[in-house]
């Protein structure tokens, strides 16, 4: 009688999970490194802004017709999109999954327990990836469609992003968001490496560094237009 | 020395538990924690309190029986020691220390400090071992072992199984308990035949376990009493991904 009371408390109920946990981290790891690329190359291209309007907007014009006419008009940047919601679409489904299999992992939490000795960019993954997703959608219907543009042409890419940037809460709200894409880019671009295999102890401070460096410079290239253009640098 | 304790209280699996309130006066610098709780239980026994029930064995840091999380750390403050070989030098005269059992859906608690682990166990069963009579101890140099692999493989199999990695970890996750044993017997030449089968067993049977997922947060590796480095978790991913691989060609 005690014993089977006790039995039913002590053996927590086993189930066969179909996903292991590991192999989501690498759902996690190859959609992250797909909008990683995604992230240095449209860093990279926002960088055309310093050499003038007229750069930026054939910059863009230039981006509708790669590989064309094996593509029509556009077809290249629609394939990314599609790549990019699928990737967004995935990470964040196996992030779900992750953090409340986490969650049932400690159903009864710590009465005293230091913040986490990981980095604060470790512990602020889950929350600071949801700003990152809210930002991205702003994100979009500001420069992407124009929707809620002050500007709001269609092509006139200079014009939109100087017209954004000159409201100081838009430019201090992405200069929050990228910053938090750079925290969430230092731990995930390590834990990315790591969950390839391709750390040990040799490397595993190189590739901190590595993810660190890499966080900081993809940050600072975003953070640039910004500061360019309410410094009138632009 | 005089110290107060905020000790977990939970009579069975099924109560509901609570932290109680201690004062233990005539602790001395050089008791172990262990033993300042002994000094506490002997005082309980006597005014026909029930003791605090605690899991202990060996007592010289290498059975990995002792657990509980000592003021927010599995195994208390100091690096690299289990509870057992944590003094009380190493807390000042006056404190208040929160000791608590380890925190997991996986290990629940039995009584008090004390939690099931036969999670790990039942991971061990599922792979973390060479099915081959090994007989008596072989001559020490009838299988070459390259030296950086076997101090790979020494390294992880320092492991003693106490669970100090999932009590740490923000996820619940044993990945590094996992990562040691897959390290341990994949860096050496009897471990090669299993490989694969190992790796998928044992993370199958983590998962269905009720263990949380990795996110590299590192949280473990400072907890571990052992000093595993987190690089095993590496080698957990990269095997799995190899065995997922070689699954998928038939071989």
């Amino acid at each position: 009688m005690a014993r089977g009371a006790r039995a039913a408390g002590t053996a927590p109920a086993r189930r066969r999970q179909h996903l292991p946990s590991v192999q989501l981290k690498f759902v996690m790891a190859v959609t992250g490194a797909v909008m990683l690329l995604y992230l240095v190359l449209h860093m990279i291209g926002n960088l055309k802004i310093f050499f003038g309007a007229e750069a930026i907007d054939s910059y863009s014009a230039w981006l509708r017709t790669l590989l064309e006419p094996a593509l029509p008009h556009g077809g290249m940047l629609w394939i990314v999109r599609v790549v990019l919601l699928v990737s967004v679409i995935a990470h964040i489904v196996s992030a779900v999954v992750l953090a409340r299999r986490a969650r049932k992992a400690r159903p009864v939490r710590y009465a005293h327990r230091q913040p986490v000795q990981g980095s604060y960019a470790a512990r602020t993954m889950r929350w600071g990836g949801v700003i990152i997703a809210l930002f991205a959608v702003y994100h979009i219907l500001d420069l992407t469609t124009g929707t809620v543009n002050p500007n709001g042409v269609h092509g006139a890419v200079y014009d939109n992003i100087t017209a954004s940037f000159d409201r100081w809460y838009v430019t201090l709200f992405y200069a929050l968001a990228v910053i938090t894409v750079g925290f969430h880019v230092r731990h995930g671009l390590w834990s990315g490496l790591q969950t390839f295999g391709r750390s040990n102890a040799a490397t595993q401070n190189a590739l901190k560094g590595f993810a660190l460096v890499f966080a900081v410079v993809l940050t600072a290239g975003f953070l640039s237009v910004p500061f360019a253009v309410v410094t009138g640098l632009v | 020395m005089r110290l107060h304790l905020k000790v977990w209280r939970q009579s069975s699996a099924d109560a509901k538990g609570k932290i109680v309130n201690y004062d233990v006066d005539d602790a001395s610098p050089d008791m172990s924690f262990l033993e300042l709780l002994d000094v506490l239980n002997e005082k309980l026994a006597l005014q026909g309190d029930d003791p605090v029930a605690f899991d202990h064995d060996c007592r010289e840091g290498i059975c990995g029986a002792c657990s509980m999380v000592i003021d927010g750390q599995p195994h208390g403050p100091e690096k690299a020691t289990t509870t057992c070989q944590l003094h009380l030098r190493h807390f000042r005269d006056g404190d208040t220390i929160t000791i608590e059992p380890f925190r997991a859906g996986a290990f629940p608690v039995i009584k008090d400090l004390v939690v099931d682990r036969n999670a790990f166990d039942r991971i061990i069963q599922a792979g973390g071992y060479i099915s081959a009579p090994t007989g008596s101890a072989p001559d020490a140099h009838a299988t070459p072992v390259p030296k950086a692999n076997a101090d790979r493989a020494f390294a992880a199999a320092a492991c003693i199984g106490c669970g100090a990695c999932v009590a740490a970890c923000p996820n619940g996750s044993a990945s590094l308990f996992l990562g040691a044993k897959i390290t341990h017997l994949g860096e050496l030449p009897q471990g090669q035949p299993e490989r694969h089968s190992r790796v998928r067993a044992m993370v199958e049977e983590h998962d269905a376990s009720g263990f949380g997922g990795c996110t590299n947060t590192g949280e473990c590796a400072v907890a571990c009493p052992k000093e595993i480095p987190l690089d095993v978790i590496s080698q957990l991913n990269r095997d799995y991904l190899d065995a997922r691989k070689a699954g998928r060609k038939g071989a």
